[in-house]
């Protein structure tokens, strides 16, 4: 990504490494806030957090197969999540009953995840330092 | 203890910035610190000072600088939300300054808890 | 974990996905603000689905937030009022926390 990660002089030093859950519960393109939300995870990743994401409700129509934003003049950012990995981004969790709710599987999916159900989503979410949800 | 804020809507549309403040304000007066209030998405609106509120509203922009030199809080707008939504230095109000999206890391990093106000 | 939903119930499911989470056990809390306050009606149908949650989960709402709407009167038995301090105060008993936006 293209964006000034800012000023790194005041950067804390102490080599602390916090987990950061990324929780995105929005779909994409009718708000900006996956989008933008993306951009912060990358971020963090530069910082070596221990970063997971997760995708929740709508925020699993971020992950859907084939979408193609040329009619809408605006930018498809899904082939970004196929480049997490690239910056160790590893743990993408997604909800099953979002899923279900939504007539979708897995195999709509375009990256690989873990699919967890809401007893298993409480206690990784319970295991954070750092919740943020977009 | 040491709290990060992160604010994620515009003044007004949203209760997000008065929570955000008055959260701050309170967390103050209990002899908390406010290590950095961070502005990202529409939030960076609460930024400019070309704000121009009713006389017998509270004006939110104002609030938050003034808070910002009483306590000398950090309050930082995010570079790329801020040039999309056109703030820049030039109309931006006191006590906030524009920087990048790894001051919202470092204030997870570096605060005990980071609080998200947004909608 | 402290989770904190703003939403009205009844426009927005950001209330049944936090009780969906939150309903499955662990040490957690459950603080509305903003439109969430509503969530907290005596009688009505999420005040039900609050309810249900209160023997694991305990609920707190913002007595600021609950007044500006005039709900004051109507809150479900068992919800504990906080003000703007009492925020705080929660904030830092819990080990984390979380803003379900």
């Amino acid at each position: 990504m293209s964006e000034v990660a800012g000023d790194f002089d005041d950067e804390d030093g102490s080599g602390t490494i916090k987990k950061f859950m990324f929780v995105n519960r929005k779909a994409p393109y009718g708000t900006v806030y996956a989008l933008e939300g993306l951009e912060v995870v990358l971020i963090t990743a530069a910082f070596d957090q221990d970063v997971s994401m997760v995708f929740m409700d709508d925020g699993v129509y971020q992950l859907v197969k084939g979408q193609n934003t040329k009619a809408i003049a605006m930018k498809n950012f899904s082939p970004t999540y196929r480049a997490l990995d690239g910056y160790d981004i590893e743990k993408l969790y997604v909800e099953r009953d979002s899923l279900e709710m939504r007539g979708l599987s897995e195999s709509d999916l375009l990256v690989p995840v873990e699919v967890l159900s809401s007893a298993e989503m409480q206690v990784l979410m319970n295991d954070q330092d750092v919740v943020i949800a977009f | 203890m040491k709290f990060g804020i992160m604010v994620s809507e515009g003044p007004y549309t949203h209760q997000a910035s008065d929570s955000a403040y008055l959260f701050a304000q309170a967390a103050l007066e209990k002899g908390h610190e406010i290590q950095r209030v961070f502005f990202y998405h529409d939030g960076v609106n609460n930024s400019t000072r070309m704000t121009e509120p009713p006389q017998d509203d509270r004006n939110i922009v104002t609030r938050w600088s003034k808070l910002a030199e009483e306590h000398s809080i950090d309050l930082v707008v995010c570079v790329a939300a801020a040039m999309r939504r056109g703030i820049n230095d030039e109309n931006l109000a006191p006590g906030f300054r524009i920087s990048g999206l790894g001051q919202l890391v470092e204030s997870g990093i570096q605060a005990d808890r980071l609080m998200v106000f947004g909608d | 974990m402290l989770h904190i939903v703003n939403k009205s119930p009844f426009e927005n499911t950001t209330l049944a996905s936090c009780l969906r989470v939150v309903g499955k056990g662990g040490d957690n809390a459950l603080l509305l603000i903003e439109d969430g306050v509503y969530a907290i009606t005596k009688n009505s149908d999420a005040g039900k689905a609050v309810h249900a949650v209160m023997g694991g989960v305990k609920v707190y709402a913002l007595m600021p937030d609950v007044e500006a709407r005039g709900m004051q009167d109507r809150v479900l038995e068992g919800v504990t009022m906080v003000d703007y301090a009492g925020f705080v105060d929660l904030v830092i008993e819990h080990n984390n926390v979380q803003s379900w936006l």
